[in-house]
């Protein structure tokens, strides 16, 4: 038996004991057979498969990762847990520890009637109407075997429900630690969130690992934004130094819908996303913005999809990837525009700045166009930094470290910019300078 | 304070510079005229320390140091200053941040304290008169989407900030209309001081009619081949440089 077969076989066997212990409502316990099933008949993706021809799974398959088990942790307080992970965490906010939910962390506001915040344990719990329409409706667990597993797994997570018209100014946070104590567990937290028709909504998703152990976080987010909805998606990777994380992104966009999304990838030593967009009305505005910084051994992939599905679509897609030591990294993204979707206008950029010989980027923008009436363009480039730029700044006094830090960053700015929630903005620009290296350190902001 | 001796250098095996020797004192301008391609851009990035010019002969002595040894940063913070003849572009990285970046790394290595954001600011403000520059232009990320107007007025102003002993300045005037000639010029003046020398580098004789040099050199073929006082310059202005080019070859003849 092949070393992928016998550890697909101890997911099923994971999943037989987890079937016992979780009660759910019945149609969730038949969305979880069939994905196990599908994940059964999948197996791991190899490099053979063109949507993992860059990224080798190997190294997790490796690992007999088991179930995270619900503990309790040294973080007690809030004030501890936003020193350890150096991020102030907003009053509107959801923690989960390990792929689980805690009530201590957590906090919430007064929200307008109707809105949901909550975990997806306790939504599921109460069975709330919302989630039967939208559940494991959006990422295919038919053909891809990391969403089959979290699907089978589907239990908690965050689930946020917007109801139609409702404003919500205030960024919605949902923080995933990893406690990464070496204790090889792999968590699978699973978030829907509905902006219904006419709402609006910011959001915030991250994932930290505290410690250097290894572990494995298998994400799922469902995203649904209604007829007219503004929904303002913002993910932030930063898994510690073994941790893996494999997740997909999935929006389903309705007529008139805007949904923009920041993918910002820090850390972790495999990680691999999948951010896709459905365009499934017309005159869906969506922007898909990445920036990823990878250094070491570390390897990361971009992968996107734009589906345009109805006419009038406009998609806006700039990723940016900043490469340095032996690190690797991925960036595909496929633009489809169906039969059904004349006058789409659609620009997809992919950048990368290579800091280091060893390091090494796959590119792969696609367009795959079957509508003759329609606006796009795609482009990709590999550089290093400029040396016409580097002698300018060292010509004026500042050293070549510093000069490289300042170019670096002027780079990753361009993402950075175009966040629009000013306080997202600060903190995101700040891990990433922080990222860049401990010159940057104590420094004010570079923008 | 600048003394080049036998200066040869090369790029990608070709020989650009073939023996320069040039003394410039503190207070001094000096003028360095010469035909397009004749070195003069060659010269100032080796004085500046671009490390894609091999000097193969010759030494630079800088304030007694040997200036060929030092990193482009340790010139800098010396005092001494480059303004491009093609100033780069930055995007993402604003004029402001660098140049207080640029201003606080030569501040340190003098022993001075470092600049906050709030003194920073006024030394700015102050600044910005010297060449009119304004305000929105520096919070702008670096000649990014400048006119060459911009661009010229740019270096200036981060000369005035940076304050070096030895400013270089390579065609400065190049593609400037009247006004904005007036303005750069009228700014360099401004920063002329009895303790600091300039290397004014100029295609025409239009910018020394503004900026007066002490010293008017003309580089052809990589030589210091003519060197004399302003008067120079408007006997270049009214015979051309065709009129160099004879005499050198007539000497090279002679020669032979
Ligand atoms: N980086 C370079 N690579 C190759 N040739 C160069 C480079 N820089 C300058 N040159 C050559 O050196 C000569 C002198 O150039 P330059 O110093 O720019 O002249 P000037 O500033 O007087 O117009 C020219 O022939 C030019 O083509
Ligand atoms: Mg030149």
């Amino acid at each position: 038996m092949s070393q992928a077969l016998a550890e697909q076989d101890q997911y099923l066997s994971d999943f037989e004991r987890f079937e016992e212990r979780g009660a759910a409502p019945a149609w969730v316990q038949s969305i979880r057979r069939e994905a196990i099933s599908r994940f059964a008949a999948l197996g791991f993706p190899s490099t053979k498969d063109e949507e993992w021809k860059y990224t080798n799974v190997a190294p997790i398959l490796r690992i007999p990762f088991k179930p995270a088990a619900a503990e309790s942790n040294g973080l007690t307080t809030v004030e501890a847990l936003e020193r350890t992970i150096s991020i102030s965490l907003p009053p509107e906010r959801l923690v989960f520890i390990d792929g689980r939910y805690s009530k201590e962390l957590s906090s919430r506001r007064r929200l307008p009637e109707r809105v949901r915040v909550s975990s997806l344990a306790a939504a599921l719990a109460n069975d709330l109407e919302a989630l039967q329409p939208h559940l494991a409706r959006y990422a295919d667990f038919k053909t891809h075997a990391f969403v089959a597993l979290n699907t089978a797994f589907l239990e908690d997570g965050a689930f946020v429900y917007i109801p139609r018209g409702a404003i919500i100014e205030e960024p919605i946070f949902m923080l995933f630690i990893s406690l990464g104590g070496g204790k090889a567990e792999v968590s699978y937290p699973r978030n829907l969130i509905v902006a219904d028709r006419d709402s609006q909504v910011t959001l915030v998703e991250a994932y930290v690992g505290l410690e250097n152990g290894v572990y494995f976080t298998n994400g799922v987010t469902e995203i649904v934004a209604g007829e007219n909805a503004f929904v303002d998606h913002y993910k932030l990777v930063r898994e510690g130094e073994a941790g893996f994380h494999v997740a997909t992104q999935q929006a389903h966009l309705e007529r008139n819908s805007n949904f923009r999304s920041h993918l910002i990838t820090l850390g972790g030593s495999l990680v691999r996303n999948d951010v896709n967009a459905v365009l499934a009305g017309e005159g869906v505005e969506c922007t898909l913005n990445g920036l990823f910084l990878a250094a070491a051994q570390q390897h990361v992939d971009s992968h996107t999809r734009i589906d345009h599905v109805k006419p009038h679509g406009m998609s806006r897609e700039l990723y940016k990837g900043i490469l340095d030591g032996k690190a690797r990294g991925v960036f595909s993204g496929k633009i489809y525009v169906h039969k059904s979707a004349p006058k789409t206008d659609a620009k997809q950029t992919n950048k990368n700045l290579l800091l280091s010989k060893d390091a090494s980027i796959d590119t792969k923008p696609q367009l795959e166009i079957y509508n003759n009436d329609v606006k796009c363009t795609h482009g990709s480039t590999i550089g290093q930094l400029s040396q016409d730029a580097l002698f300018y700044l060292r010509a004026r006094g500042i050293g070549l470290e510093e000069a490289r830090g300042l170019l670096t960053y002027a780079f990753a700015s361009e993402i950075i910019r175009g966040i629009k929630v000013a306080s997202i903005r600060e903190q995101l620009d700040q891990l990433v300078i922080t990222r860049l290296g401990d010159k940057f350190r104590g420094k004010e902001r570079l923008l | 304070m600048l003394e080049i001796r036998n200066l040869h250098t090369s790029v990608s095996g070709r020989e650009i510079l073939r023996g320069i020797d040039l003394n410039v004192r503190a207070g001094e301008i000096h003028a360095i005229m010469g035909p397009n391609g004749s070195g003069k851009s060659t010269l100032a990035h080796v004085l500046s320390g671009r490390e894609s010019y091999e000097v193969t002969a010759g030494e630079v002595i800088y304030e007694g140091k040997n200036l060929l040894q030092m990193t482009p940063e340790e010139r800098a913070r010396d005092g001494i200053f480059l303004a491009f003849q093609y100033p780069v572009e930055i995007p993402g990285l604003s004029t402001t941040y660098f140049l207080k970046a640029a201003l606080n790394a030569i501040r340190k290595h003098r022993g001075l304290e470092e600049l906050d954001a709030m003194d920073f600011l006024v030394l700015v403000k102050e600044k910005m008169k010297v060449v009119e520059m304004e305000q929105e232009l520096l919070n702008r990320s670096i000649n990014e989407g400048f006119s060459g107007g911009e661009k010229k007025r740019n270096e200036i102003f981060q000369m005035a900030v940076l304050d070096p002993k030895l400013a270089i300045l390579d065609e400065t005037d190049s593609g400037l209309d009247i006004d904005a000639l007036r303005i750069v010029a009228n700014g360099v003046n401004t920063l002329q001081s009895a303790a600091r020398a300039m290397i004014v580098i100029t295609h025409y004789q239009r910018l020394l009619n503004y900026i007066v040099p002490d010293h008017v050199h003309v580089l052809y073929e990589g030589r210091i081949v003519k060197s004399g006082a302003k008067e120079l310059a408007e006997e270049l202005e009214a015979k051309g440089y065709d009129w160099i080019k004879e005499e050198v070859e007539a000497a090279r003849g002679a020669g032979a």
